[in-house]
């Protein structure tokens, strides 16, 4: 290999590996991206100028790859810029699918030529398969993420058929591997696993989404790993790798902050499990509040606490809800918002979505520091959140959510909960908070409401 | 056993494997939760360094595969598209973290 290509690619592995670090850290984030980019095209350039191997045709090559380079960053580069911040997790989701497919192709075209060396073919065969899971997973996360496929889909004993599948899937790849099959068979291999990546994401809830993600994006760096073993490739197996423990340990964290294992993700226990939380009676009765009277008492309180949750992001709330603090501090209302960290059960994606709509970044107050605040807190308004305030986390063991820190929003003098209706959350339990004498409910859609609030509230 | 000289004959891509899954693990693992998506947008961008693969692909398949060619095609542009999109979309994250900081 060419000197100037190895060292290309050191110089890439070296930067993927500083960009994520840098990634982790708030102050020099930006950085770390660019940092990671600028790797990623050296790599690139390198590939395409130093790989050798090409013959007569490669100025004809060279048309067709920066053709294909220019399309996709053209494509790439106009949605990347034009999708709206709420949308941000699908997108992320349907470039990891692009990323498995891109993977998958690989290895579909890399199969012919290697028939008859079993362990090439097993490294080409391993890499197919979990692109072909991450690509059709990732298209079925993405649809449900922007609400083309709202329900969870959920065949009849869809764990045993999802088993079934999986397990003909490793034993297709190993007859296939082992026997040195004809290129029909690889195809037939990639449309089985392009399937199994479609059941494996099927009865997953929406909310789960990014947890899936998160799953998926690992196994993406897994297939671009198995290409890097492939080619004898540092940059790709270093990438792939790195790519792919950060992965693993993000989902974990993720689920963690959830308080669930991910087994409990991916088999969906909570739909069964659901009962089991009622496991308390609940006392008391649910009650309403008007606009007006919300109005009142927060226009005459001395702080004012909001906590945000996902069904704030579905309605695309978050420019309204700066409108209401910025209109409550107008009138001398402290306000802050209280942060859970799965709040929108995408870790910091609350975050994101009202650092878009200006909100200040001192007012975003994690969970560990604004609980002691809430005993002096006047009124404290619930957007779309429900499970992360639900004091069944701390009194009731056989809740499912039992463990999870929330935030201790009874504490404070008057809980305003909206919410559509009185559905349960999405973990499919009774929030006693709903109960508690001091919590008003607040009915409807969370944008529809603000703006009426805040409407009430100049006109005061 | 095949296997077995199959890693011995790529050792050097053996302790690459080991070392990146301990780098990637302690990376991650002092993460702030706000820095969580970020950060798996940005890993993301950086498993796209499989176009590398579909590049190499393109350079020793033959032009007159009309299929291959196709095929590598429509890999360097999925390719081209995760490596792109996921850096573009990340930078603009966290270019709404840093306008917070400023204010």
């Amino acid at each position: 290999m060419n000197t100037l290509l190895i060292l290309s690619y050191l110089i890439g592995s070296v930067t993927f590996v500083v960009g994520l670090k840098m990634l982790s850290h708030p102050d020099t984030a930006r950085k770390g991206n660019l940092v990671a980019a600028f790797g990623m095209l050296i790599a690139i350039l390198a590939t395409i100028f130093l790989y050798g191997h090409h013959g007569d045709d490669y100025s004809t090559k060279l048309l067709w790859i920066f053709g294909g380079i220019a399309i996709g960053t053209i494509a790439g580069w106009i949605t990347a810029m034009r999708v709206e911040m709420t949308k941000m997790p699908e997108l992320v989701c349907l470039f990891n699918g692009m990323g498995g497919a891109c993977a998958a192709l690989i290895g579909l075209m890399e199969y012919g030529a290697n028939v008859g060396n079993t362990m090439s073919l097993a490294t080409i065969i391993a890499g197919m398969i979990i692109g072909s899971i991450s690509f059709s997973g990732s298209i079925v996360a993405f649809l449900k993420l922007n609400g083309t496929m709202n329900k969870p889909i959920r065949l009849p004993y869809y764990n045993i058929i999802n088993s079934i599948v999986m397990v003909s899937v490793i034993a297709m790849a190993v007859w296939v591997v082992m026997t040195g099959q004809p290129e029909s068979m690889a195809y037939a291999l990639f449309g089985l696993a392009v399937i199994y990546g479609l059941l494996f994401v099927f009865p997953i809830g929406g909310a789960d989404m990014p947890v899936v993600i998160s799953l998926l994006n690992s196994f993406t760096g897994l297939a671009a790993a198995f290409g890097g073993f492939l080619y004898d490739n540092q940059v790709m197996l270093t990438g792939g790798i790195l790519v792919g423990s950060a992965g693993t340990i993000l989902t974990l964290a993720m689920c963690k902050a959830m308080n669930r294992p991910l087994s409990n993700v991916i088999f969906g226990a909570f739909g069964g499990g659901a009962a089991g939380g009622a496991g308390q009676d609940i006392e008391g009765s649910i009650k309403d509040i008007s606009i007006y009277d919300t109005a009142v008492l927060c226009n005459y309180a001395n702080k004012v606490t909001i906590v945000p949750g996902y069904g704030l992001a579905v309605a695309q709330a978050q420019h309204i809800i700066h409108e209401l603090e910025k209109t409550l501090e107008a009138n001398g209302v402290e306000v802050k918002y209280a942060i859970h960290p799965v709040a929108g059960r995408m870790p910091g994606h609350m975050n994101v979505l009202l650092a878009e709509s200006n909100v200040a970044y001192e007012k975003l107050v994690e969970m560990d520091d604004i609980n002691p605040e809430f005993p002096n807190t006047d009124v404290v308004i619930v957007v779309g959140a429900n499970d992360v305030v639900n004091p069944a986390a701390k009194t009731d063991p056989s809740s499912p959510i039992f463990g999870m820190p929330i935030l201790d929003v009874e504490q404070a003098k008057h809980i305003i909960v909206n919410k559509r209706s009185m559905n349960a959350g999405y973990a499919g339990i009774d929030n006693h908070l709903f109960y508690n004498p001091k919590t008003s409910m607040l009915f409807g859609d969370a944008k529809d409401v603000l703006t009426k609030l805040v409407a009430e509230l100049k006109a005061m | 056993m095949e296997i077995f000289s199959f890693l011995a004959e790529h050792i050097e891509m053996v302790y690459i494997v080991i070392l990146s899954i301990f780098v990637g693990v302690e990376l991650i693992e002092k993460v702030p939760a706000v820095l969580h998506t970020p950060l798996m947008s940005g890993a993301n961008a950086i498993h796209g360094v499989v176009i590398v693969g579909a590049i190499i692909v393109m350079l020793h398949i033959d032009v007159n595969n009309t299929v291959g060619m196709v095929l590598g095609f429509l890999a360097v542009i999925l390719g081209t598209l995760n490596v792109v999109g996921g850096f573009v979309v990340t930078d603009r994250m966290l270019e709404m973290f840093g306008k917070k900081k400023k204010k």
